[in-house]
């Protein structure tokens, strides 16, 4: 069953800026979709219109097979929204946060307790439940919205840059739960700027750019488009400039490292034997780009 | 959603705006008892002693009705709009619009909150003013129909500011401008019978004069407008205010883009 269906998506500000220019998009349930796009793509405008926050100017939007427009109630229950900005009252409890929502979800109070001390204490803010909400770190607010965005058991979670300004760890930890939920049965679909938390979360992805979309494949197939690799490898023995190796482009960055380009189709195997030839021995290496941010830049630099 | 689920949602609207407004008593249920203290002492003691009586009441007495209704009034509507405006304002509004909760239940919350805090602040504005004068009902059928269908008329109003409402100073220009000289010439202070006919004309038109007589008639069982005319005057309005805020959030008026 297709989660999400959007065919010829619109929409057009009264200033007349066309933020959507009548986009189509399938998300399959149970998927872990990425969706990406520069600043200003049209990507928190979509997820308005799929969450009933922002009115389209033209298209459908089916979730769950439902219409958005035909069956708005239904449609509201299947989804559960984490936007990007912080949309919480700050003067409100935690805990009340949480179990307000629920009710406007019409799940009982006793209910929405116990499901609310599951998702707080699995997001780590159990302990701050009595607090008000204005009192929690960037990243406990972060958490917050997706407890709150859980509380109806979505069938469809949609995630607004839920990672932004987060630390390492908080986002390492918010991976493994959004993982969990998606093995659980979660459809998810992620917009995020960094793209590193794409490539390792979601298994397919579209991109955005000026109102359209411009790739829509699995990460993937997306990512076997990718034609060259910056490795960096980390020498010893290297005294002196190096005898360059036809086809490839090698770059000496200082007596310890170099900078390697390896094109679709070349072998590393034969750069390492060149050094070697030459009296030095890579010890480690590492692979400098990532391989999703040059495909993005690429592609929306294209367009 | 069923009726069960539409209930607690409403509760849920309902219980959080109670909360609010109990949490900041300080700012919302003691400032208004002061001010009707201070106009009774004025008004009532100082100044009324040197008045004549009205419709057979001493000045003191004819004006607690009025300064009763014109504290349900203020609280009413200014309950709403703040607390529907701030939740606009921090995007907070978005936990409801993302929600299943009919139009009509969140509009039914909100002004349930604005009505609950009306009567409790009109019950504490009437017991101050128990310490002034004793208190006198003559009919207290019609002295809950007024204070209740008030209420609910400037909570339904303050809702309709809020929607409109883009910045803070645009929930203070309807009370400043348009709901504080309606209150003030609604005869909380004065019969209209005093006044030039022209001007009893004029009166006539301001609807706030019809809640102010038909709950000062609960009291004292006088009235310058016929009272049953103000039960239609506001019921009136309070189905047309209420149909046209449900029209606003279907059409996402100052919530959607």
């Amino acid at each position: 069953m297709q989660a999400l269906s959007i065919s010829g998506l619109k929409k057009t500000y009264k200033n007349n800026t066309s933020a959507l220019q009548g986009i189509d998009l399938t998300v399959n349930e149970g998927d872990f979709f990425a969706l990406l796009g520069p600043n200003g793509a049209g990507k928190s405008t979509a997820i308005g219109i799929i969450s009933c926050l922002v009115n389209k100017t033209g298209g459908s939007v089916k979730i769950f097979e439902h219409d958005i427009d035909t069956e708005n109630d239904k449609t509201k229950t299947f989804v559960g929204l984490v936007p990007q900005e912080f949309n919480f009252s700050v003067f409100e409890r935690v805990l009340d946060i949480v179990i307000n929502q629920a009710g406007y979800y019409g799940i009982p109070r006793d209910i929405a307790l116990e499901r609310a001390e599951y998702y707080l204490t699995r997001l780590d803010l159990w302990h701050k439940r009595s607090e008000p909400s204005r009192a929690l770190s960037g990243g406990m607010k972060r958490k917050l919205m997706i407890a709150r965005a859980l509380i109806h058991r979505p069938k469809l979670l949609i995630l607004d840059e839920p990672t932004a300004g987060v630390d390492v760890e908080t986002r390492r930890q918010m991976w493994d739960f959004m993982t969990e939920l998606n093995e659980g049965g979660t459809t998810i679909i992620l917009t995020t700027h960094y793209l590193e938390e794409a490539e390792k979360l979601c298994k397919n992805v579209a991109i955005i750019n000026k109102g359209k979309i411009i790739e829509n494949t699995s990460i993937k197939k997306l990512l076997a488009k990718f034609e060259k690799e910056v490795f960096i490898f980390f020498v010893s023995g290297m005294a002196g400039s190096i005898k360059p190796l036809s086809s490839y482009n090698i770059e000496k960055l200082d007596d310890m490292s170099l900078k390697v380009e390896l094109s679709k189709g070349q072998n590393i195997s034969e750069i390492v034997d060149h050094l070697r030839h030459e009296g030095i021995i890579v010890e480690t290496m590492k692979n400098r780009s990532n391989k999703l941010e040059e495909l993005f830049i690429n592609l929306v630099n294209r367009q | 959603m069923t009726g069960r689920q539409k209930l607690t949602a409403f509760t849920t609207i309902f219980r959080k705006e109670v909360t609010r407004f109990l949490r900041i008593w300080p700012q919302t249920i003691i400032p208004s008892m002061m001010m009707m203290a201070l106009y009774f002492v004025i008004f009532g003691k100082f100044i009324g002693s040197q008045i004549d009586d009205i419709n057979g009441f001493n000045y003191m007495q004819f004006i607690v009705p009025g300064l009763v209704m014109m504290s349900v009034i203020t609280n009413s509507y200014s309950n709403v709009v703040s607390s529907f405006f701030s939740t606009k304002f921090q995007k907070s509004v978005e936990e409801l619009l993302v929600s299943p909760t009919p139009d009509y239940i969140l509009i039914l919350g909100y002004i349930s909150g604005g009505v609950a805090r009306g009567l409790i602040v009109g019950t504490a504005v009437t017991i101050t003013s128990m310490l002034f004068e004793p208190l006198r009902i003559n009919n207290i059928g019609f002295v809950i129909l007024y204070i209740f269908l008030t209420s609910l008329l400037f909570a339904l109003a303050g809702f309709m500011n809020a929607i409109f409402a883009r910045k803070f100073d645009d929930i203070s220009i309807v009370p400043t401008f348009v709901l504080n000289p309606l209150t003030y010439l609604g005869g909380v202070f004065y019969s209209i019978d005093k006044l030039p006919s022209f001007w009893q004309w004029i009166s006539k038109l301001n609807p706030i004069l019809y809640m102010v007589n038909g709950f000062r008639y609960g009291f004292l069982g006088t009235s310058d407008v016929n009272v049953y005319l103000g039960f239609a005057i506001s019921i009136l309005f309070i189905v047309m205010i209420f149909m046209s805020n449900l029209y606003l959030l279907r059409e996402g008026v100052g919530l959607k883009e």
